[in-house]
């Protein structure tokens, strides 16, 4: 006796020499021989419009099947889905044979359920979006059954170590209560996306005109590599690198200044992530400069501007809605950004306008919440979603705004 | 006033002119420069982390084969240089007397794993041993009882809780299966997807619709990747938590908008004159697709395939939501076993307080930017090897 995913697993192998036969068999019936009359389409065709018929009937009595089990809305039996798979393959094959005559146009049907998966994969997307919005809502939700949303978005004080208690049912065991007010985090967020953006902003921007207005081509040839390499490495080395080298610097830096500074400081990551973030500005402000057309630079050097003098009163106020659409992707990315600061920055929330104090933020304690061995239904896990939601409608409402300014401006100049 | 007289403060103005364009170029270099400066300064301070690693410090002690070493194997080596030997080298002694019987009651001179603060102290790091076990090892050492070899078990060896044994064998594994499910299930999907929405789909509410989802899915935060894995894949489908099949589908919805973008680019590059001439000799317009447009964007394709593979090969974030930082000793053995991959890896020997983890954090992220490096690399030379301008 088979167990039933083995069962399944040859079900779908089965399908394979079946394909093949459907194919072989819908090719032979289109031999011009066989009738004394030329057939409207390849022979190849015909054979795909077979096998399109086995293989699509017999593929969505698996995989209804499988969305039945998935949600748990019916369990269909292994025996049963190979049988149905079987049936309709073959009542598949028969119907497509019968079809196959010389004025038959495979061709057109071959192609229709052609543009019908493609159809079907971009709609992946959509949902990927739907299974996004619908899973993270729907944790909220719960989460909000455990604590306000008043208390979630202006509370000042994260302290969720207790809410196991809550999930088990014990809330009277005699300790404080859980708190999840979320604004610490969000402050550190703030704080450590401000001091990423006062690096990659200025740096990225004057990399981008450097590269599109000044650069001969050999440092083009150059620089371009270098940022392209800058955006290649992996967030978790960053994160290394700000908490194993960036974060002691900034503490002597800060100490023989006369401050007193902790290892896991605010400004460490937030310099580190400046610096991850400079390939992104820079080339999306690269393409937006490029895109401004060259009679503007050529009017404005015509009445006797100098070069720094066209960019800054010419060629950058025409960019400037590209400019304020990669700032605020920029944002965005610094926004939700998580292994820089999971490594690098500090895990208690705090509530400061001092950098060199530790903070910690929203996708820190995202994943502080999700990595250990919880309870799913706790409010500690719970509010994971509720932060992740605010975090998808902040780097949503940016991206948005920033698609539109690009778009208005791209119009402006075609 | 004629020009004349004001000629004195135009050219003050002029050279003031100048002497601002003059900074301002110089602001664009230190720019760049600073950037550059940035990556060297990474790149030379995690090599240097790095490269330790790869030599493993060894002791060359008399191991004695007694019956006692069956039960305490530290009764193997002598007695002052017990606390030197790897405990690794000690737990697998008893199993090594099993397979080989003969080896009862002989003694030989061998070279054996170093403990993690001998190695340290051979390498001239930071170390816990006090001054006595110090002058012990420094005999060694002037006797040459002690060597740096070539650290090849970091290669072939899991992870371990003892900082000289632990490799990245066990991540590789891990990182090459979720890659594989990543490539088979974005790849396909996303050209589909591109094909469709480039050439084919009709200008209608949904087709606009899609495009808005896939330029808002690029720009969401990997980490809300790993909510949606969690809660659907592992709750909802009930896929293992930890497996690389539940983090190869969660980077591939990631690395799928990615794909769609670039081959969307290279499908568009082709220019048009091309297809009118297959349509004009009677091709349908899916012929002048598979057989002309799609060969030719093809270089295009690979190389933003090429990118959001290496991108998802750095990915961490939403792989530790999904539960792939376990501590897996050994390499999986299919997409169904927890398993870990090679940047969750570094996060768990950097989140390690023993020191000699660092440079074995160092050293996994020194083979990750090596392997990140010449995908790019790859990915480049494919541009413009196989790019052509129209």
């Amino acid at each position: 006796m088979l167990d039933s995913s083995t069962l399944l697993q040859s079900a779908l192998l089965g399908l394979v020499p079946l394909l093949l036969i459907a194919y072989v068999l819908g090719v032979r019936r289109a031999r011009p021989v066989a009738s004394g009359r030329y057939f409207h389409c390849a022979p190849g065709y015909y054979g795909w419009y077979a096998v399109v018929w086995v293989g699509m009937p017999a593929l969505g009595v698996y995989g209804l099947a499988k969305v039945l089990g998935g949600f748990r809305l019916y369990d269909v039996p292994a025996w049963a889905t190979a049988a149905g798979m079987a049936v309709v393959a073959v009542l598949g094959l028969l119907y497509a044979i019968s079809r196959i005559t010389p004025e038959f146009r495979a061709i057109h049907a071959v192609e229709k359920t052609i543009m019908r998966v493609l159809l079907v994969c971009s709609c992946i997307s959509v949902l990927t979006t739907i299974g996004i919005v619908l899973s993270i809502v729907f944790e909220t939700i719960q989460f909000f059954k455990f604590v306000s949303v008043w208390e979630f978005l202006t509370g000042t004080t994260w302290d969720p170590d207790t809410a196991f208690l809550q999930g088990a049912g014990r809330e009277d065991a005699g300790v404080s209560e859980a708190k999840f007010g979320s604004l610490p985090l969000f402050a550190g967020t703030f704080m450590i996306t401000a001091i990423a953006m006062l690096v990659a902003m200025p740096v990225g921007l004057l990399a981008a005109i450097f590269m599109s207005e000044y650069a001969s081509s050999f440092a083009r040839k150059v620089s371009k590599p270098t940022l392209e390499i800058l955006a290649g490495i992996p967030t978790v080395v960053y994160g290394y690198f700000a908490a194993v080298t960036v974060g002691p610097l900034v503490v002597q830096a800060a100490e023989s200044l006369g401050f007193s500074a902790v290892y896991n400081n605010a400004l460490a990551p937030g310099l580190v992530m400046g610096v991850m973030i400079i390939p992104f500005v820079s080339s999306l402000s690269d393409d937006v400069i490029n895109a401004v057309p060259q009679s503007l630079r050529e009017g404005s050097m015509a009445v006797g501007a100098t070069q720094s003098e066209t960019i800054l009163r010419v060629v950058l106020p025409a960019a400037m809605p590209g400019i304020v659409s990669a700032f605020l992707l920029a944002v965005s990315r610094a926004v939700g950004e998580t292994m820089i600061v999971v490594m690098a920055a500090g895990l208690h929330p705090n509530l400061t306008a001092n950098p060199l104090e530790s903070m910690t933020t929203v996708t820190v304690r995202i994943v502080d919440a999700l990595i250990g061995d919880q309870e799913f239904n706790s409010p500690l896990t719970l509010s994971a979603f509720a932060l992740g939601f605010v975090l998808l409608i902040i780097t949503l409402v940016m991206n948005i705004i920033s698609l539109y300014v690009v778009r208005r401006f791209k119009q402006h100049y075609e | 006033m004629s020009v004349f007289q004001t000629d004195q403060s135009l050219k003050a103005a002029t050279r003031r002119r100048l002497a601002f364009e003059k900074y301002f170029q110089w602001c664009t270099r230190i720019a760049i420069a600073l950037a550059a400066g940035f990556l060297v300064y990474f790149l030379f301070t995690i090599g240097g982390m790095a490269l330790p690693a790869f030599r493993q410090g060894q002791l060359l002690v008399e191991i004695s084969y007694t019956e006692d070493v069956l039960e305490m194997p530290n009764y193997a080596v002598p007695e002052e240089y017990e606390f030197f030997v790897s405990h690794e080298f000690l737990r697998q002694l008893p199993l090594r007397m099993q397979e080989h019987p003969e080896l009862l009651g002989t003694t030989a001179q061998e070279w054996v794993l170093a403990a993690a603060d001998v190695d340290q102290l051979l390498k001239g790091k930071a170390h816990r041993l006090d001054a006595e076990q110090v002058r012990l090892v420094q005999e060694l050492a002037a006797t040459g009882h002690t060597r740096l070899a070539p650290n090849w078990d970091f290669f072939t060896k899991g992870d371990s809780k003892i900082p000289e044994a632990a490799g990245i064998e066990a991540a590789v594994v891990g990182t090459v299966y979720v890659l594989v499910i990543t490539l088979l299930l974005s790849f396909p999907v996303g050209v589909a997807s591109a094909i469709y929405l480039e050439e084919f789909a009709p200008d209608n509410r949904l087709t606009q619709l899609i495009e808005v989802n896939i330029n808002n899915l690029a720009a969401i935060p990997s980490i809300i990747y790993g909510l949606l894995g969690l809660a659907i894949f592992i709750n909802l489908l009930g896929i293992l938590r930890s497996s690389s099949l539940v983090g190869g589908i969660t980077l591939a919805l990631m690395t799928l908008p990615v794909i769609i973008i670039s081959t969307r680019a290279a499908i568009r590059a082709v220019p048009e004159t091309l297809r009118h001439g297959a349509l004009a000799l009677g091709a349908t317009p899916w012929q002048v697709m598979w057989n002309l447009v799609l060969p030719l964007a093809m270089p295009g394709i690979l190389t933003g395939t090429i990118i959001g593979l290496a991108h998802a090969i750095g990915e961490t974030a939403p792989l530790l939501i999904v539960g792939m930082m376990a501590y897996i000793p050994e390499a999986p053995s299919s997409v169904l076993e927890a398993s870990t991959v090679l940047p969750a890896q570094i996060y768990t020997w950097a989140s390690d307080s023993q020191r000699a983890f660092g440079e074995r954090t160092a050293a996994g992220i020194l083979v990750l930017l090596v392997v990140l490096l010449s995908m790019n690399a790859l990915a480049i030379y494919l541009r413009n090897r196989f790019e052509k301008r129209w």
